[in-house]
């Protein structure tokens, strides 16, 4: 019901992720809320970093950038400023945006400016073969931590209202729909928004945590879903390793580059 | 006409930069080269451009990366331990052929080292600081003056080669105030090659002597670019047969035309009894140290790459088939001197003398004469 | 069963890598997997009813979902 070849470089498919990875729902919904969006595609930038998150941009029908681990919000930053008319949309993971990216993060919500951050959230690193990742729950076993991970989890939302993100959003691949519309609210927002999407890799985290197939690892997220509505009336404890989907930030803020503009650049001209 | 400026060297290279065209300045504060970013906050806006202080190097770089692609003119301004951070994104400049300009002014290191005092210890760091072979362009001047007109060269080189250049300095160099000579005569800027092409049937590497014809984002003809080895599609592309491919003709890209990147200065090498090597600022002592030789009666030639890379073999070669010594005068512990003993060392092992130094300051004129005439 | 709106299903086994997402969450059996390598078969597309969530849910860009009369 839905042309996907209008916005894919269909050569390039089948894509890279693995069977039943939800990498590729993600890359759906992104592509439904652009369209809905109704941007030019010439006007549409899409940035990723390293990681399985990030081969993302290859393969969609924009001008698209596959940078370095974890720098693709910086990278994203410039093109911005230079070219403030396109729409940039940056495909990261949580290590990528989480670890060796986390300061890009911070940065680029503090500033406001007009990006569009979804964050592939699988809690491992995929790509490398499963080495524990900022999100990797507690207890969990990885390649790196073969004991059982001990060390806190991040929490995006957490730290992308803290750092000034006029928009947050946390959604699961096991809703579509939802990954749809909160990218699509996030483009919309002229400013920074994070939309973190927690996704199942069951190659390199379920495996080794006893949910080998797709199916066991969208049960699992699925059973951890507290709307957030549902979760203000919970206790701490009762959110434990739960996953609270919902619109966390939706708010109008001043944008950098707009600011920029109208702030530096009319004084300078001025003078 | 000429206009006559009195600046010190890190406002030079800014204004420089603004000249030839600058629109987009990512950076991070560092000494000695912060009044680089300083002075471009300032002018920037006014010509119609935009400047970030960016939260790390390593962001401050690839944001320049970013702004090219899409377009602007870019530049940042780093020193050692910066310029440490940006390596592996330099390497993704080198791999995407994306125009760019690193100013690094140098300072004493390794690590924090000392902040204020010069050095030239990052000359093989500006070769080989990103990992795997890669070709690079590097220019350092010696004067206020150079900074201004081989800033723009580097922008230049830059567009005309799809090239980061490094721009090297020196904390002296950096803070040192001297009269610039502003010729607008003298002048000339290469611009953003225009693509016109249909888009169906583009490719942004394909390649026109070895030069890739790559377009701006945001000008319709949605391309790819990766920093893995990629074919003319920018699509990856990790054959051997590809990878050697492509690092042979980037290498052909600087290499074939030394003519038009090579810059060097001479001083009485048509009739000399040895050569000085030296580049930067340290050329200066060492012009000097040429004159009072003369006093002595002695000729000393000097040879001062302006290109410091790529390399000027060819020249190097024949340099040093006229002398039997030559003195390799630097702010390191013989970076250079290593480098000349791959092109003129066949016969004579001591045929290079180094005179390295780490004291933090030039090494002076009085240093090098004596130094020669031990040697002769 | 009331005649309602006719879909076809578009299956692009080329591109199906067999995650047996899709045919265990559709509600009506329409689509199912084929025994010989798991992937996605249409079993009987008069019993879809064009819910998308086999659609929206295949991360393979492998399923599309039209209504009949748009052909």
């Amino acid at each position: 019901m839905f042309n996907y070849d209008k916005y894919i470089r269909k050569d390039k498919f089948p894509h890279i992720w693995c069977s039943g990875c939800g990498n590729g729902i993600i890359l759906k919904s992104s592509i439904r809320a652009i369209d809905k969006i109704g941007w030019d595609k010439n006007d549409v930038m899409t940035i990723s970093g390293i990681g399985c998150s990030s081969r993302a941009t290859g393969y969609l029908d924009f001008d698209s950038l596959h940078t370095l681990h974890g720098r693709a919000l910086a990278f994203a930053t410039g093109i911005k400023m230079a070219k403030p008319k396109m729409n940039v949309v940056v495909f990261t993971g949580d290590g990528d945006a989480g670890a060796i990216g986390g300061n890009h993060l911070i940065h680029a919500a503090r500033r406001n400016i007009d990006i569009t951050a979804v964050i592939f959230n699988n809690n491992i690193y995929g790509m490398t073969g499963g080495q524990y990742s900022p999100t990797t729950p507690q207890e969990f076993v990885a390649t790196t931590a073969p004991y059982g991970h001990i060390e806190n989890s991040f929490n995006f939302m957490e730290l992308a209202i803290g750092a000034g993100a006029s928009f947050a959003a946390r959604t699961t691949v096991t809703n579509p729909k939802q990954v749809e519309n909160f990218i699509h609210k996030g483009l919309e927002n002229k400013g920074f928004s994070v939309i973190e999407v927690v996704s199942n890799c069951h190659v390199q985290f379920g495996r080794r945590n006893e949910m080998k197939s797709p199916i066991q690892m969208f049960d699992w997220i699925k059973e951890r879903i507290i709307p957030m509505s549902k979760a203000e009336d919970m206790s701490e404890d009762e959110l434990e390793n739960k996953v609270i989907t919902g619109v966390f930030k939706n708010i109008e803020k001043p944008e950098y580059v707009e600011e920029y503009d109208k702030n530096i650049m009319a004084k300078a001209e001025g003078e | 006409m000429e206009k006559v400026k009195f600046l010190e060297g890190n406002t030079a290279c800014a204004l420089g930069a603004v000249r030839a065209g600058l629109k987009f300045f990512g950076g991070y504060p560092i000494t000695p080269s912060s009044e680089v970013a300083e002075v471009c906050s300032e002018e920037l806006p006014k010509a119609g451009g935009r400047f970030i202080q960016m939260e790390d190097e390593i962001a401050s770089i690839a944001s320049i990366i970013g702004a090219s692609l899409a377009g602007s003119k870019a530049m940042t301004a780093t020193s050692g331990p910066g310029f440490s951070l940006m390596q592996e994104a330099l390497g993704m400049a080198v791999m995407g052929e994306v125009p760019i300009v690193i100013v690094s002014v140098m300072r004493g290191g390794p690590s924090t080292g000392h902040p204020t005092g010069p050095s030239q210890g990052d000359l093989m760091q500006a070769r080989w600081g990103t990992h795997g072979d890669h070709p690079i362009i590097a220019i350092y001047p010696e004067s206020v003056n150079e900074v201004y007109y081989e800033i723009i060269r580097a922008f230049n080189l830059a567009e005309k080669y799809r090239q980061p250049v490094v721009f090297l300095m020196d904390e002296v160099l950096g803070h040192m105030k001297e009269s610039v000579f502003i010729n607008e005569d003298k002048i000339e800027t290469v611009e953003r090659r225009k693509i016109e092409m249909d888009q169906k049937k583009y490719n942004p590497f394909l390649t026109e002597n070895d030069i890739p014809l790559t377009a701006n984002y945001g000008e319709g003809y949605r391309f790819h670019v990766t920093g893995l080895y990629h074919d003319e599609t920018g699509f990856p592309d990790v054959s051997s047969e590809n990878i050697q491919k492509t690092m042979d003709r980037m290498y052909r890209k600087i290499y074939n035309n030394m003519d038009d990147i090579s810059k060097n200065e001479e001083m009485n090498t048509e009739d000399m009894d040895i050569l000085l090597f030296s580049v930067g600022t340290q050329a200066r002592s060492a012009k000097m140290a040429i004159r009072m030789l003369k006093e002595e009666g002695i000729n000393a030639g000097l040879f001062r790459p302006i290109t410091l890379w790529p390399f000027p073999e060819e020249r190097i070669v024949e340099l040093g088939k006229k002398v039997s010594k030559i003195v390799a005068i630097e702010m390191n512990k013989g970076q250079m001197a290593d480098e000349l003993r791959k092109y003129v060392c066949e016969e004579d092992e001591k045929k290079i003398i180094p005179l390295n130094k780490l004291e933090s300051e030039l090494i002076p004129p009085q240093e090098i004469v004596d130094k020669v005439k031990e040697v002769l | 069963m009331a005649k309602g709106k006719k879909y076809i299903i578009k299956i692009k086994e080329d591109y199906c890598k067999s995650c047996r997402l899709c045919y265990s969450r559709c509600p009506t059996n329409a689509i199912t997997a084929n025994p010989k390598n798991m992937k996605v078969q249409i079993n009987d597309e008069d019993k879809c009813i064009g819910c998308l969530v086999c659609e929206n849910i295949c991360p393979d860009f492998a399923i599309e979902i039209f209504e009949a009369e748009d052909n």
